[in-house]
């Protein structure tokens, strides 16, 4: 029973938890793909970028004398994202509505953010230094023990994870209210099937993109600020975190928000559950088995677990090209 | 004074020019028919009223407004309707929800506009939460069509709306082109059916590379033995 707990707990339950961060992060890039056709490079940036929003806010708050019964940083999300939604629209403005303007490539628009990124980083580490940061100014996090039937190790749940599976939901489902029923957020998909179209109709393209940026600038924020809530603040937080996204994007079917989502949790749980050790979980049935049961049997070792999202994408990208949710090719 | 008046344009993709001087006016009311080869410009001429072209030389008016090189998205706001000559239904929406694109623009109840295309096309209310791109070609013409009229447009820009349809469907297009016309709405039509198209029209214009050729009342270029041999096969 404790081996399942342990299951539960690295496994499941972390597969999750990374995984909504993965998919909040893959819906931005496949809708920025869709209405605006390039790959947006800069979006694991845009994430710390909200997560130092929201420590900023934070802090503010805190030094106002703001008390709230849970941790200030979470209260300081909401408006992060805000802001994270309006510095969005700023770096388009600044650097990508100039290119499309003048009718570039797509492949420019690419290593536009490219340098945006970088310019991202040597910002944060100009004005943050490269020190990891706890978000937790003016509370430790709480950490449940949810006790497990027949077990004596429990369920172990963070006050951030609980919040981030509680905002995955509804952001997931705010998301499909917005894009089935709402105006704009069908015009959105006007856009994306066929822009051409979408301007002899009349959709005016400015908001379309307007709301590209506010949703996929709000999700990374929320997104990067509950991660770095789960673990502490760095300003590296996207090196890792890129990757994975790009592979549930391309996986969910590029330009697709609902493949996006369950790109993002495959790529999760695959990654959580190659590196798991599964021999805790054989270790009760280790007679039976006609094999010496090793230490450490995971699939991959901790180290290169950038590897399995690499591996899922090749996969897909062999099998089934389109995605699961029949994207673009690229 | 015309509705739609076209003077001397010309324009073309980029640098490379298609358009050599294409001359065209439309009274409040008319069917416009625009004829000739494949590669005359009869969709160049179309898409360059709809700001999608380079135009370096000549004028379009409408309504008496100067609405040359305007943007595609600005014209839906002067009621003008176009519906290409491909890719005209958005693929992944529902039929209904490509009907509520087309009136994107209009804040007002458009629920009697919709009642009325559904029931101008009565394949579409059956089908109206499939997704366009599963229609057949002839379902997905009345789609962009029917996309077009949300606006309750003074001016339709059809292109080609029979092609690929069996001469059934192709009458029954016409058909309802006709009845939107005697609602008032002018209508300017690129044709590959040059006769039948010419039959109901006020006015024809027949292209060729890049400009006027012919340019008569509809009966008038069908009596034209000219024309019927260079355009109209005999
Ligand atoms: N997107 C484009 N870019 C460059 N040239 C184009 C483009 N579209 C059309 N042309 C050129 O413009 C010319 C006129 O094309 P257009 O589509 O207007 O012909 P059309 O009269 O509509 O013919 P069809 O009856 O085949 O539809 C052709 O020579 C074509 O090669
Ligand atoms: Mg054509």
């Amino acid at each position: 029973m404790n081996d399942l707990v342990f299951f539960i707990n690295k496994g499941l339950l972390s597969g999750m938890i990374i995984g909504s961060i993965y998919a909040m992060g893959a819906i931005g890039v496949t809708m920025i793909f869709g209405i605006l056709r390039f790959a947006h490079f800069a979006h694991g940036d845009m994430m710390t970028l909200g997560a130092f929003v929201t420590l900023i806010i934070a802090a503010l708050l805190a030094s106002a004398g703001v008390v709230l019964p849970c941790p200030i940083a979470f209260a300081a999300i909401i408006p992060a994202m805000a802001v994270t939604a309006v510095l969005a629209i700023g770096l388009d403005r600044i650097f990508y509505k100039p290119l499309r303007n003048a009718g570039a490539r797509p492949v420019v628009l690419v290593m536009a953010s490219v340098g945006v990124t970088l310019m991202l980083q040597g910002l944060i580490r100009l004005f943050a230094g490269v020190r990891a940061r706890d978000m937790f100014i003016d509370q430790p996090k709480d950490i449940f023990q949810i006790p497990f039937p027949g077990a004596t190790r429990a369920v172990i749940l963070t006050e951030p994870q609980i919040v981030l599976i509680g905002f995955t939901v509804v952001a997931v489902l705010a998301l499909h209210l917005f894009l089935t029923r709402s105006r704009l957020g069908k015009a959105m998909r006007a856009v994306s099937d066929n822009p051409e179209l979408a301007r002899i109709t009349g959709i005016n393209t400015n908001h379309v993109v307007w709301a590209t940026w506010i949703i996929g600038g709000g999700l990374a924020c929320a997104a990067g600020s509950l991660l770095s809530m789960d673990v502490t603040l760095k300003p590296d937080l996207s090196f890792n975190i890129l990757l994975p996204i790009f592979a549930a994007t391309i996986v969910g079917g590029i330009g697709q928000p609902y493949g996006a989502i369950a790109g993002g949790f495959l790529v999760g749980f695959c990654e959580t559950l190659a590196v798991f050790n599964w021999s805790v979980l054989l270790r009760p049935i280790k007679d039976s088995l006609w094999f010496e049961l090793p230490r450490n049997m995971a699939l991959v070792p901790t180290e290169y677990k950038l590897m399995v999202p690499f591996l899922i994408l090749i996969i897909v990208l062999i099998y089934r090209p389109t995605g699961i949710f029949r994207g673009r090719v690229l | 004074m015309s509705l739609l008046k076209i003077s001397n344009l010309h324009a073309g993709y980029g640098q490379m020019s298609i358009l050599k001087g294409v001359d065209m006016a439309l009274e409040a009311g008319e069917i416009g028919v625009i004829v000739g080869p494949n590669g005359a410009g009869k969709s160049t001429t179309l898409k360059a009223i709809f700001g999608m072209l380079n135009i370096t030389e000549g004028s379009i008016e409408f309504d008496g407004e100067d609405i040359t090189g305007i943007r595609s998205e600005a014209l839906a706001a002067h009621r003008i309707a176009f519906v290409p000559q491909e890719n005209n239904v958005f693929h992944t929406l529902t039929v209904h929800e490509n009907l509520e694109m087309g009136a994107y623009i209009r804040r007002d109840d458009f629920s009697r506009v919709m009642d009325h295309v559904y029931e101008i096309f009565p394949p579409l209310k059956e089908k109206r939460r499939q997704p366009a791109g599963e229609l057949s070609g002839g379902q997905r013409q009345m789609v962009a069509f029917g996309r077009a009229l949300m606006i309750e447009p003074k001016l339709i820009l059809l292109d080609e709306p029979t092609a690929g349809l069996s001469p059934m469907f192709m009458s029954q297009i016409f058909d309802r082109v006709i009845a939107i016309n005697k609602t008032g709405v002018t209508v300017a039509m690129v044709e590959q059916n040059a006769k039948q198209a010419l039959a109901i029209a006020h006015k024809g214009f027949v292209l060729a590379n890049g400009a006027n050729s012919f340019t008569d009342t509809g009966r008038n270029l069908l009596e034209n033995p000219e024309v019927a041999k260079s355009f109209l096969g005999g």
